[in-house]
């Protein structure tokens, strides 16, 4: 045989695939602790036990017992309930209240369309989470105030890309197209405009659901959050700091349930985002 | 001697085979010309004489360059390959060209790869080589940005660019494709001139008709496969492969004798129209009426203002003097509510229809939305049928197709709402010349058929010649000359006309074997 090589192809694993498929598993793990915590939890999460308090972690206690002695495990597990729910209650919130505010600026008109994004140049020179101390400051804190503050504070990412994508897709040949057919604007807007505005906010909700939960519990952990005893992974953390030298699982097991939340959400949301690149 | 020559190429990215035992080879002063369609696997067979398939897995008995082996070439030795002993010409120049560097940086690129002790004589080898390449007033050209030059100046830069460190072998993969008929001449004028002073061209084109001027020998590509290959002259007039007789066909442009329709109803009457956009004026004082059943071809280069006309007749743009009537009653200057349920008489093709289909769409729902609902699905497979698709296409999404099928999509759409008019703006032009023909087949077969009239739009007369019954020639917003298509072919009477048809490439100028 003559033919000799000249270069190969490079192998490519499923490596690339191996992050979409973790966070996918993780994220449907962590919707079924939400659903159903009981079939998860070893404890009750508000029973005190004081006689056991401060037990390290053990068969028993998976994860050891806080103060009160109550068990870190189920609390963690209850808590996902409040921590992830506010997150994505607040992305709802900045989803809803930015494509508004979006659609406004690209359909309104010049004038609307430069108040708008004026508005939001003044808007994002504000970090995140001074601005949602600002709302819980005018709102007062809890569970349900803490998600608006988070939402409000994410709304004008949102707001400019609905605008961005809303302006490419009414100037698009293929909207055009639909006029050449006689399609009405209604339905024009309906049927094509707000699809594919929809598609990249998709892609940015889910990539900001992970950051909306890190910013949920640095609100309760202020204590602006649910109030105690209601479990929480924010407060779990606040509580848990003053002991961190004699019992580190109170504040430390908390802390990794936020870390691996925003890492398989996020995980997710690259998924979806290469996909939708695609 | 053989500046390049390999025997038994494959190359395979996966599993596929995209280039099947594929031997040539390219000597000093000679020019070889690989013609295929898009996917036949010319450009990947190019690229694979610089090393630049590092995807996939290519192998050959033998790959010689510059007459040593390059089989086992690593990326570093590829690297003193390119540039210097092989150079490259890459079809769009626009988006070749670093848009933030000077023509002079671009070019002496190579010579800081490949001359890097000479650095004082870089500057004098810059304007040199853009003078070879034919750019007027070099020195100041080189300190010119890209989007300071015509596409014609541009494409020469990047020939410069490749001329630079004076590789004995140019690759030039489809360079005239992105020009108007008038550029692309003097175009291959200069590749002409090249080859004549002794330098190896390997030409690569879809297009035979343009390659015939200038290449000594054709090797002819389809699958993957050389399926012909022979000196120029022997393969245009003796084609062997049947593959190779419809190109020849094609850039023949034979058609058959068009029965001009005699007095038309007038359907579409646009008087003295005029649009300026800013203090550009783009058209001005145009006039033309479209008639029942016949084919009007509206020719003229990128900037013309022929694009305009058609979205003025669109009732897309309105014109800011003159009017536009159909079937007698105003179409420009009405409210955009009055226009709607009139606008199924108009309809449009364009050039790029991949961006006029909203691409969450399957071809059925992009065919069926301007149909009534009952009998929708009925209607749609008649429509894709009466232009040649398979109803097992209407499942796809337009990215799924070829560009073929996407302008048959694209024309399946445009005759759903049954109209009376169609505009194609440059329906065929990013299309092969292969597809083209059958493009062009299509549209006069569905005119028989339906009577329905055109607008047809084009910068390339070749094009219009066998589908229109008159000619309109555009030039900087004002129509230069007009009338019947084969008077007009016959008898040019504006200098302008004159020096497009001489643009035309034609089979007849066929370059001698050396």
């Amino acid at each position: 045989m003559t033919t000799l090589l000249v270069h190969r192809r490079p192998a490519r694993g499923a490596a690339s695939r191996l992050p979409a498929v973790v966070g996918g598993l993780a994220v449907a793990l962590i919707a079924a602790v939400l659903l159903f915590p009981s079939w998860f939890a070893t404890h009750s999460p508000e029973t005190n036990d004081v006689l056991n308090a401060f037990a390290p972690p053990s068969a028993d206690h998976l994860l050891g017992t806080d103060q009160l002695g109550r068990d870190v495990f189920s609390r963690l597990v209850h808590g996902a309930r409040l921590s992830v729910t506010i997150g994505l209650v607040a992305t709802v919130v900045g989803v809803v209240l930015g494509s508004a505010l979006g659609l406004a600026a690209a359909a309104g008109g010049k004038w609307a369309d430069v108040a708008v994004m004026r508005l939001t140049d003044v808007w994002l020179a504000f970090p995140e989470v001074l601005l949602a101390l600002l709302v819980i400051a005018l709102i007062g804190p809890g569970a349900a105030n803490v998600a608006v503050a988070i939402g409000v504070a994410a709304t004008p990412y949102y707001g400019r890309l609905v605008r961005g994508q809303a302006l490419a897709v009414a100037r698009s040949e293929y909207v055009e197209a639909a006029r050449v057919l006689g399609i009405g604007p209604v339905r024009t807007a309906l049927r094509h405009v707000l699809p594919n505005v929809g598609g990249p906010v998709v892609v940015l909700a889910s990539l900001g659901t992970g950051s909306a939960v890190v910013a949920a519990a640095g609100l309760s952990l202020l204590g602006l959050g649910p109030l105690p005893p209601t479990p929480e992974w924010g407060a779990m953390l606040a509580e848990g700091q003053s002991y961190l030298s004699t019992a580190w699982w109170i504040a430390v097991f908390p802390g990794a349930a936020i870390v691996a939340v925003v890492l398989a959400v996020t995980a997710l949301g690259r998924a979806v985002q290469s996909r939708s690149l695609r | 001697m053989n500046l390049v020559e390999v025997e038994g190429l494959d190359v395979s990215f996966g599993g596929a085979r995209v280039v099947k035992d594929v031997s040539l080879h390219v000597a000093a002063g000679e020019c070889l010309a690989l013609v295929g369609e898009s996917g036949s696997g010319k450009s990947v067979t190019a690229r694979a004489l610089l090393g630049l398939n590092r995807s996939a897995s290519v192998t050959a008995r033998a790959l010689r360059v510059g007459g040593r082996d390059a089989r086992a070439y690593g990326e570093k030795q590829w690297r003193d390959v390119r540039g210097a002993e092989v150079g490259l010409v890459s079809q769009d120049a626009l988006v070749a060209l670093d848009p933030l560097r000077r023509v002079g940086d671009e070019v002496v690129e190579a010579l800081r790869l490949h001359r890097p002790g000479e650095r004082e004589a870089w500057p004098a080898r810059v304007v040199e080589a853009l003078a070879e390449a034919g750019v007027g007033e070099p020195a100041r050209r080189a300190r010119q940005y890209p989007h300071q030059l015509s596409g014609g100046l541009r494409q020469r830069a990047l020939i410069a660019a490749a001329l630079a460190a004076r590789p004995a072998l140019l690759i030039a993969d489809e360079p005239t494709t992105a020009l108007d008929v008038v550029v692309q001449r003097q175009i291959l004028r200069l590749l002409a001139e090249l080859t004549a002073g002794g330098r190896g061209l390997l030409l690569i084109s879809h297009d035979l008709a343009v390659v015939a001027s200038l290449a000594h020998r054709v090797a002819v590509m389809r699958d993957g496969e050389v399926v012909e290959t022979g000196p120029t002259s022997r393969v245009l007039t003796r084609p062997s492969h049947p593959y190779t007789r419809m190109l020849v066909d094609a850039a023949r442009g034979a058609h058959p004798a068009r029965e001009p329709v005699v007095d038309p109803v007038p359907l579409v009457r646009v008087d003295a129209v005029g649009k300026s956009f800013g203090p550009h004026r783009v058209v001005d004082g145009v006039s033309l009426t479209i008639g029942a059943g016949e084919t009007v071809g509206l020719v003229g280069e990128s900037g013309s203002g022929k694009t305009t006309v058609a979205r003025v007749v669109m009732g897309l743009t309105e014109p800011d003097q003159g009017a536009v009537t159909l079937r007698g009653e105003p179409w420009s200057g009405l409210p955009e509510r009055a226009r709607r349920a009139r606008r199924r008489d108009v309809q449009l093709i364009s050039q790029n229809p991949l961006a006029a289909f909203d691409p969450r769409y399957t071809v059925a729902r992009i065919v069926g939305e301007a149909l009534p609902r009952a009998g929708r699905a009925e209607r749609v497979r008649e429509l894709l049928a009466s232009v040649g698709l398979a109803p097992d296409l209407a499942a796809r999404r337009p990215h799924q197709l070829s560009g073929g099928q996407r302008q048959r999509v694209a024309i399946a759409r445009a005759l759903a709402p049954d109209p009376a008019v169609l505009v194609c703006d440059e329906p065929v032009s990013a299309l092969d010349v292969s597809v083209q023909a059958q493009v062009l087949d299509l549209l006069a077969d569905l005119q028989r058929r339906t009577g329905v009239a055109l607008l047809f739009i084009t910068h390339d007369l070749r094009v219009v010649e066998g589908i229109s019954d008159r000619l309109l020639i555009m030039k900087d917003g004002v129509v230069v000359e007009q009338g019947a298509t084969a008077d007009v072919f016959r008898e040019p009477r504006h200098p302008y006309t004159r020096e497009l048809l001489a643009a035309v490439p034609r089979l007849d100028e066929v370059a001698a074997p050396v």
